[in-house]
């Protein structure tokens, strides 16, 4: 029996909230995510590292959990609120994390940061006091070849002590 | 290289009973899309072969995870975390939520469903071998209805499955019941998290005065499906566990695992750290 002919999907529109702003991306449905973000709202802060799931660079909030964007297609982003590093700030007052990445020496050559800060800021938010052993496992699927990761999780465990100081 | 993603569908109907009239009207044109967290790999190494879609992500009655005074009944896509991180499954199927545990990283546990762990029918998968030895069952949905098989019964090779082009697996069902036996998981990679394993082994035991009364063992990577060890379930029932047991258990579990080299690891190499691995549970149920 021939088969139904097939139409050619065609671009899509989705509404979504992308750091505290109604966004419209408009793209093929199986799109990334990742690639929407960065090219129509110039939100670069995002990388791609391996574009395969592995690495956590392109790492967004979706509606409060952190997601790999270069595995998340456009058209389930329908309807979302995203967060990205853009985003992680307020205003000019860098969040804690961001502060004790710079204090702590965290980032050298800055790919894996912006995802490193969301998967961070993501456990923080999930976990105000978690010990060393839970920021490795919050931290396991974010990869970086500068750093050694010491200097990461000191910076994380430093940004506790300066949000329960500051509560 | 990469696929041009213009050249791939993936619509969103808008509920559950219109994904299944999809399905059953035209058989096999789609399929569903769920996490995305292996889907997306194949389709950035130009290797997702099928071209059109259904988002199911969003049937939320497919992610619901309860329980009756008999199973559990865990939604197929409820996700790694949503696994992990229920009660009653972390107090009596552990093995599972050790699974979802060392399954990717968190952001992996929070697209990946354990519905797409079992459809995406990889022999390396890391939830399927705690789904075995819990005796698990599958309820399948399509228009005409449900089913339930033998989760055991529902790979049938290699990437090949007891599932139509009309069904989705929609719920997960674990028998309850289970408290007081000896359970073991151990998931051997590369690296600790992210990995995607050489060899696992899930299994439990109950022991009675020194001896197996029941056992289960299931493993990952050793076989085209992810199996249960059978054979040497029986030939451990009843026997008390011994040096001389213990060596018999590990000769009949590497005559009836079939290894492969790949691009993990070698066919030498897991038949001997399965071996290993069926040794630290078995010495593990013995000195209980």
């Amino acid at each position: 029996m021939p088969r139904a002919k097939r139409s050619m999907p065609e671009k899509v529109s989705v509404q979504c909230r992308v750091n505290g702003h109604d966004a419209t991306l408009l793209d093929f449905p199986m799109a990334r995510l990742l690639d929407a973000l960065r090219e129509q709202l110039s939100l670069t802060g995002i990388k791609e590292g391996c574009g395969e799931g592995e690495c956590g660079a392109c790492s967004i909030e979706m509606d409060g959990r952190l997601v790999n964007s270069c595995l998340v297609p456009v058209a389930q982003a329908e309807g979302a609120t995203i967060r990205t590093i853009e985003g992680v700030a307020d205003g000019e007052q860098l969040h804690e994390v961001q502060q004790a990445i710079i204090t702590h020496g965290g980032a050298q050559c800055g790919i894996c940061t912006p995802g490193m800060i969301l998967a961070a800021v993501n456990l923080l938010e999930h976990n105000g006091r978690p010990t060393e052993a839970e920021v490795r496992v919050a931290l396991a699927g974010n990869l970086c070849r500068c750093t050694g990761y010491t200097k990461i999780f000191e910076s994380v465990l430093a940004a506790v002590t300066v949000a329960e100081a500051r509560d | 290289m990469r696929s041009s993603v213009a050249s791939f569908d993936l619509r969103t109907p808008h509920d559950l009973p219109s994904v299944l009239e999809l399905l059953a009207r035209e058989p096999g044109e789609w399929r569903p899309f769920a996490g995305g967290t292996d889907l997306m790999v194949l389709l950035e190494a130009g290797k997702l072969a099928h071209r059109r879609y259904l988002n199911i992500w969003n049937c939320r009655e497919l992610r619901n995870i309860s329980a009756s005074d008999s199973e559990m009944k865990i939604g197929a896509l409820a996700t790694y975390t949503d696994v992990k991180g229920h009660a009653i499954l972390q107090r009596e199927f552990e093995l599972l939520c050790r699974a979802a545990e060392e399954t990717g990283g968190i952001a992996t546990q929070n697209r990946g469903t354990l519905g797409g762990n079992i459809a995406n029918a990889s022999p390396a998968a890391d939830s399927p071998p705690a789904l075995l030895v819990y005796d698990a069952e599958l309820e399948l949905i399509s228009a005409g209805g449900t089913r339930r098989v033998l989760y055991a019964d529902f790979h049938t090779g290699y990437k090949k499955m007891n599932l139509r082009p009309d069904e989705l697996i929609a719920r997960i069902i674990l028998p309850r019941g289970r408290g007081g036996w000896k359970t073991y998981y151990r998931k051997v990679g590369t690296r600790r998290a992210q990995a995607i394993s050489k060899v696992c082994l899930a299994a439990a035991a109950k022991t009675e005065n020194g001896a197996i009364a029941d056992i289960r063992i299931a493993l990952g990577s050793v076989a085209p499906c992810v199996m249960r060890a059978t054979k040497t379930e029986n030939s451990l029932r009843g026997k008390r566990l011994d040096a001389a047991a213990i060596d018999d258990a590990r000769a009949t579990l590497a005559a009836e695992i079939t290894p492969i080299d790949d691009m993990r690891s070698t066919a030498r190499y897991r038949s001997r750290i399965a071996q290993n691995l069926l040794q630290e549970f078995l010495q593990s149920c013995a000195t209980t």
